[in-house]
């Protein structure tokens, strides 16, 4: 097909793809490679899309980079599983460790837009003590940021995203209203309401990243359920329609279909530029800053590919911490059938939520904390989770599946603790650009452990008050990625510091889930856009002091 | 259960669910005798009804893979997708001969299921398996495919009770024993006929 985003790239001779108009163009500046741009942005999520907006705003020049395709959304996205599997990351990759990772669908997006693309718009903050888990609550690594500082960022993202949610929020310091009502509850997240009240512990709406009233020329969610496979109506606040135009818009570049494959260091041992390719072939671009934004797996990945003779064990690796600490979150799961007609496909799948277990420290035998949500599976999802976690084939999944519409479920985003066995390191195979690809290796702690048991006890009990029957549970799934690259108040403890710089090559950024020292019990998207907003601040205020360049040649 | 269902709506979905519906006859990937045991495997995975013309879930596997599709992860010690699935009837095949002196296709299905359970439960030890443990293989390549093929077939959703991608038209009635006019309506004991007139509209 001639306009095949997949085959060819659309972010090229002066425009961009109109995400809001369906074959629709808006003008984009363009940079030459020979010309050394501010900052070349690698990965354009939630990390990388909110940068390039925010430092584009700035007057800053950027170029960002996705190895995926640009969407429009409105002709480009189908109301079907297997159809919008295109917006996966699923080059080879390699999972070991006692407890492998499930990647592909489940927490990694190739487009320009990553993951926000496909995600459950989840829009959670932090409970404040996470922020220094270590001092306050005895586990894992204080992050060197405040709270304080966070909670305007968070304010600041969640007006950019105009996140519907509750009127009050039950958990936590006060926060603003959110900018757009809640959603209503469909009749999973009413389950998942009378199972709290049966438990007298609270609920609220679930704070969510897409539309309840109409915005410019996005409409609200018409609660088709096809959220997490990519909405086609733009409902969604992904990067792709929110962060992504304001940075076109801000005269900054996309590249699209362009996959970065090695950073480049010159004599000074700063960086210069990057290799990328597009359209067949390798081509550099030079920088005067590169920040790395390519999620917590290819974000190591392309540090330690772009080894070179100053940096043998690849780059802002003098801790050794590059690729470690990899979190996911457990992600189990209690199903069960209500007489009741569910048809939990309806509308966002998670639209209720409790974060009792996040706030509440008593009664609890292991570190940190989850919440659990409502759910919504499509058909295939769900066939998939009867055969692979329950068990199920033959006549007996046939027969089960029959009560598809009768199907109700709560499931946990619980924190699994920072460990340095759970890593990304690279494989001697290689994938179809010739890089070597990533071996991502996990495995349980005690802890891990422990938590998933007792919020699959918690739950259990929490079902079956909400009458449901029939229960099971479901033991290993994880979602989210995070880590491998934390930051921290010590060069030889962290990869980067409190604005996500390296600590070994000054005008080398990392600003993703990766810097993430610890995962909480939330989603992570909140988060790491909060952090990106922090980021182009803090640039912006080294560049007004003159440090940007000049405490790099200091430091080199 | 309901009997009604349409992939109307924006041509984005008609798209991809018409050229789905199209799909069999000669496999593009798979040897043709790869494609009995193929096809033997997933009539056992996913049993179908005799009363209807059944979903070609062999023929949808074998377009995936002749696609190049790929999960995009991969158990070490795992092939790639395409691959494993060479190696997984391979050593299928390998295991019916040793056990019943056939190959798995032309077992009875009994004794193709005995073997399939015991392929999950990690029981099979032959060492056509190389470095792929069986029970990989049914839960992250084999059975995963299959479930997966079946489930995307327009027929499947109805057999489940889903109306099919609601787009552009969403839904309004969220809550407990709220049905959709344009969604099928499910069959109570004893009202069947009523239920089928609702449902004769529903699309």
């Amino acid at each position: 097909m001639f306009d095949d985003p997949m085959k060819n790239p659309r972010a090229r001779r002066g425009r961009a793809p109109d995400v809001f108009r369906p074959g629709g163009w808006v003008p984009m500046r363009e940079y030459a490679q020979g010309e050394a741009v501010d900052f070349a942005i690698v990965g354009t999520g939630a990390g990388g899309g909110t940068l390039a907006c925010r430092l584009a705003e700035r007057g800053f020049s950027v170029v960002a980079f996705d190895a995926g395709p640009y969407f429009r959304p409105l002709e480009d996205f189908a109301s079907d599983e297997s159809e919008q599997t295109k917006l996966y990351w699923t080059d080879d990759r390699i999972v070991d460790g006692e407890n492998p990772l499930q990647m592909g669908s489940n927490n990694s997006g190739k487009a320009v837009g990553g993951s926000t693309v496909h995600f459950a718009m989840v829009s959670l903050r932090f409970r404040p003590d996470w922020f220094k888990s270590r001092s306050r609550l005895g586990y894992g690594a204080d992050w060197p940021l405040d709270w304080r500082e966070m909670w305007g960022y968070y304010t600041e993202v969640e007006q950019a995203l105009k996140i519907a949610g509750p009127v009050s929020y039950p958990w936590g310091p006060h926060r603003p209203r959110y900018p757009y009502r809640a959603h209503p509850l469909n009749a999973a997240a009413r389950a998942l309401a009378q199972g709290c009240e049966a438990m007298g512990i609270r609920w609220t709406e679930t704070p969510l990243a897409t539309l309840s009233a109409p915005r410019g020329l996005a409409h609200p969610c018409v609660y088709r359920g096809f959220c997490v496979t990519g909405c086609s109506t733009n409902a969604k606040q992904s990067a792709l329609v929110t962060w992504i135009p304001r940075a076109i818009a801000a005269g900054a570049e996309i590249r699209d279909l362009a996959m970065v494959g090695k950073i480049e260091t010159g004599q000074a041992g700063l960086v210069t530029g990057l290799h990328y390719h597009r359209e067949g072939a390798w081509h550099f671009q030079r920088a005067r800053n590169v920040v790395v934004a390519g999620y917590a797996i290819e974000t190591p990945r392309l540090l330690l590919n772009s080894a070179n003779g100053r940096f043998p064990d690849g780059l802002a690796n003098s801790s050794g911490l590059v690729g470690k600490n990899l979190m996911a979150q457990s992600n189990q799961a209690v199903w069960g059938v209500m007489d009741h007609e569910v048809r939990s496909y309806k509308g966002p799948p998670s639209l209720a939520i409790t974060e009792h277990w996040n706030y509440e420290d008593s009664g609890k035998d292991f570190f940190g904390g989850y919440s659990y949500m409502s759910q919504g599976p499509l058909p295939q999802l769900w066939a998939n989770t009867q055969m692979s976690a329950h068990g199920l084939w033959g006549s007996r999944l046939v027969a089960e599946m029959e009560d598809y519409n009768h199907v109700v479920g709560l499931k946990i985003v619980g924190e699994m603790l920072p460990q340095e066995s759970n890593r990304v390191t690279l494989a001697d195979e290689v994938d179809q650009y010739g890089l070597r690809i990533p071996r991502i290796t996990y495995s349980w702690c005690d802890n891990d452990k422990r938590l998933i048991d007792h919020s699959l006890k918690f739950m259990t009990r929490a079902l079956r008050a909400a009458n449901a029957r029939d229960l099971w549970t479901q033991d290993d799934d994880t979602c989210h990625l995070n880590g491998t690259a934390r930051m921290g108040s010590a060069p030889e403890s962290s990869v980067v510091d409190a604005d996500c710089r390296s600590w070994d090559i000054p005008n080398l950024w990392i600003c993703d889930g990766s810097v993430f020292p610890t995962v909480g019990g939330v989603n992570p998207s909140l988060t790491i856009q909060a952090i990106a907003c922090r980021t182009a601040d803090r640039i912006a205020a080294l560049a007004r002091r003159g440090e940007l360049e000049a405490d790099a040649r200091v430091r080199a | 259960m309901t009997f009604c269902r349409s992939v109307r709506g924006r041509h984005g979905t008609n798209r991809p669910v018409t050229r789905r519906l199209a799909i069999g006859g000669q496999p593009r990937f798979f040897s043709s005798e790869e494609f009995q045991t193929v096809t033997a495997i997933a009539s056992r995975i996913v049993p179908q009804p005799a009363a209807r013309a059944p979903i070609p879930v062999a023929s949808l596997v074998d377009d995936r893979l002749a696609g190049g599709a790929s999960d995009g992860y991969r158990l070490a010690g795992m092939p790639r997708d395409g691959d494993a699935w060479r190696l997984g009837l391979k050593a299928l095949d390998a295991e019916a001969k040793a056990a019943y002196d056939q190959p798995f296709h032309a077992l009875a299905e009994g004794l193709q299921d005995t073997l399939l359970g015991r392929m999950q439960s990690g029981e099979l030890k032959s060492p056509a398996w190389g470095s792929m443990a069986p029970q990989d293989f049914f839960k992250k390549r084999m059975a995963r495919d299959v479930v997966l093929a079946y489930y995307a077939h327009p027929v499947a959703w109805s057999e489940i009770g889903w109306g099919g991608p609601a787009s552009p038209r969403g839904y309004v009635r969220l809550d407990f024993d709220e049905r959709d006019p344009w969604e099928a309506a499910e069959a109570g004991d004893g009202d069947e006929a009523s239920i089928r007139r609702i449902n004769r509209d529903v699309r």
